[in-house]
């Protein structure tokens, strides 16, 4: 734990003089594009988090092993962080640069809709009261969820897209300068150390809860007798 | 039994209890007939603008019809107690999940038709010359829906507050289905058909193939106890 908490926080450390002082200002939209990295970064790791749902939910539902449905759980949770990360950077980043919070651009709002599904599927945790049921049944919505997030996006890629296409993979005539580049994909790596390092703590932090929560029962059992 | 003869028996048995009680056809029939008429208030739209929002709305009525029509899927087992029973009918459960799909897909299209027929005779629509493509559509957008909100709404079944957990888990996964639903509805309604007809209905039949099956594959983690 300790050495990924140190390399983390280097890397953050990093992309932050990455992000404010090595990348060079955006001709056209000035300072305020630097959020971009950590913008477009966090929709990433977004993405990133809803396939480590999927993946510890089919093994969940074929495995049986309560740890890895906790595994689900903490990606959800550190996912929907990343999520609504990505909600609040990019208005704030639309409204200098397009003069409006929002538009029903296809990227925004396959980030509006996977940031739903991860809602759904924390809230879908919440309403059902036995353990095992909730593990279950988490698990085929978050197969349903992460199945579905990818061809959102890409119906939404076609939905009448009247918006600049994408930069990073989009066609001719995109891309960004070398610098821009390597600070875009230095600060992705930070943020995914980032996602696994509070994806432990959080799994971790489950693991103590249940330990004391079986200590609380066994010191009351003593108690009684 | 084969797996057919079983879908088949769980698909009239639903047929049966809906002809016997008519609860999700009137629900969905009363609410389409609400929504044309809060439609022709909140907007009084003139041919135009009924071209340009009927597909749209449409869709927004067969939707949210189909959510009640959901919601009452799994309802008899659940007031009368008999779910047990259904899981232990040597049946597998795959036939169930299939046999209350086409129940449930049969009475959503049952109601659109009656909802389409309106919407022709109120707002002029133009329906006639473009019946084939319009049925297509229907058909594979319901069949899209149905299939997703089948097993969800076994999942929200199990949960509290379970009718407001269905749309919460449904709608974000279906919007693929919304999307391609609506737009090659547009595109028939343009003259000549728009290009986007073959794309869209191809998206359509690509949904419904991945969502069809990862339900079927699904459903027995639902029901298991």
């Amino acid at each position: 734990m300790k050495p990924l908490a140190w390399t983390t926080c280097a890397a953050m450390l990093l992309s932050l003089y990455g992000v404010f002082l090595f990348a060079p200002t955006e001709a056209t939209m000035g300072e305020v594009q630097r959020i971009f990295y950590f913008h477009v970064s966090s929709a990433w790791v977004s993405f990133l988090g809803i396939f480590f749902v999927f993946v510890y939910s089919v093994r969940f539902l074929s495995k049986r092993d309560r740890e890895l449905d906790t595994k689900a759980l903490a990606a959800a949770e550190v996912g929907s962080v990343f999520a609504t990360i990505v909600m609040i950077t990019g208005p704030l980043w639309a409204k200098p640069v397009w003069g409006i919070w929002w538009t029903w651009d296809a990227r925004l709002t396959s980030a509006f809709v996977l940031w739903l599904i991860y809602l759904g599927y924390l809230m879908l945790r919440r309403l059902v009261e036995s353990p095992e049921q909730r593990a279950r049944l988490s698990a085929v919505f978050g197969v349903l969820g992460a199945v579905d997030a990818p061809i959102v996006y890409m119906s939404n890629r076609w939905f009448r897209t009247q918006h600049p296409s994408p930069v990073i993979a989009g066609g001719e005539g995109s891309g960004l300068n070398t610098e821009m580049r390597m600070v875009l994909y230095f600060t992705f790596l930070a943020l995914v150390l980032l996602f696994v390092y509070l994806w432990r703590m959080r799994y971790e932090l489950e693991h103590a809860q249940e330990d004391l929560e079986s200590l609380q029962r066994q010191a009351r059992l003593q108690e009684a007798l | 039994m084969t797996f057919f003869r079983q879908t088949g028996a769980i698909f009239w048995k639903d047929l049966l209890t809906e002809y016997r009680t008519k609860d999700s056809l009137t629900s969905m029939l009363m609410f389409g007939l609400l929504v044309i008429l809060m439609f022709h208030f909140a907007f009084e739209p003139d041919s135009l603008e009924t071209e340009r929002y009927g597909p749209g709305l449409l869709w927004m009525t067969f939707i949210f019809a189909g959510i009640l029509g959901m919601n009452r899927a799994f309802a008899s087992e659940r007031e009368n107690d008999s779910l047990q029973a259904l899981k232990l009918a040597p049946v597998s459960w795959g036939a169930i999940y299939l046999g209350k799909m086409l129940a449930n897909l049969l009475f959503m299209l049952l109601a659109e038709a009656v909802m389409l027929a309106c919407f022709t005779v109120f707002f002029n629509f133009d329906l006639i010359p473009r019946l084939g493509w319009m049925s297509a559509i229907v058909l594979l957008g319901t069949l899209g829906f149905a299939s997703v909100g089948t097993i969800l709404a076994a999942v929200s079944m199990n949960t509290r507050m379970n009718d407001v957990m269905l749309p919460v888990l449904l709608l974000p996964i279906a919007l693929p289905v919304v999307i391609g639903a609506v737009e090659s509805t547009s595109a028939i309604f343009t003259d000549p058909p728009g290009e986007a007809l073959g794309f869209w209905v191809k998206f359509l039949v690509v949904f419904n193939i991945v969502f069809v099956t990862l339900p079927l594959l699904l459903f027995e983690y639902v029901l298991e106890e």
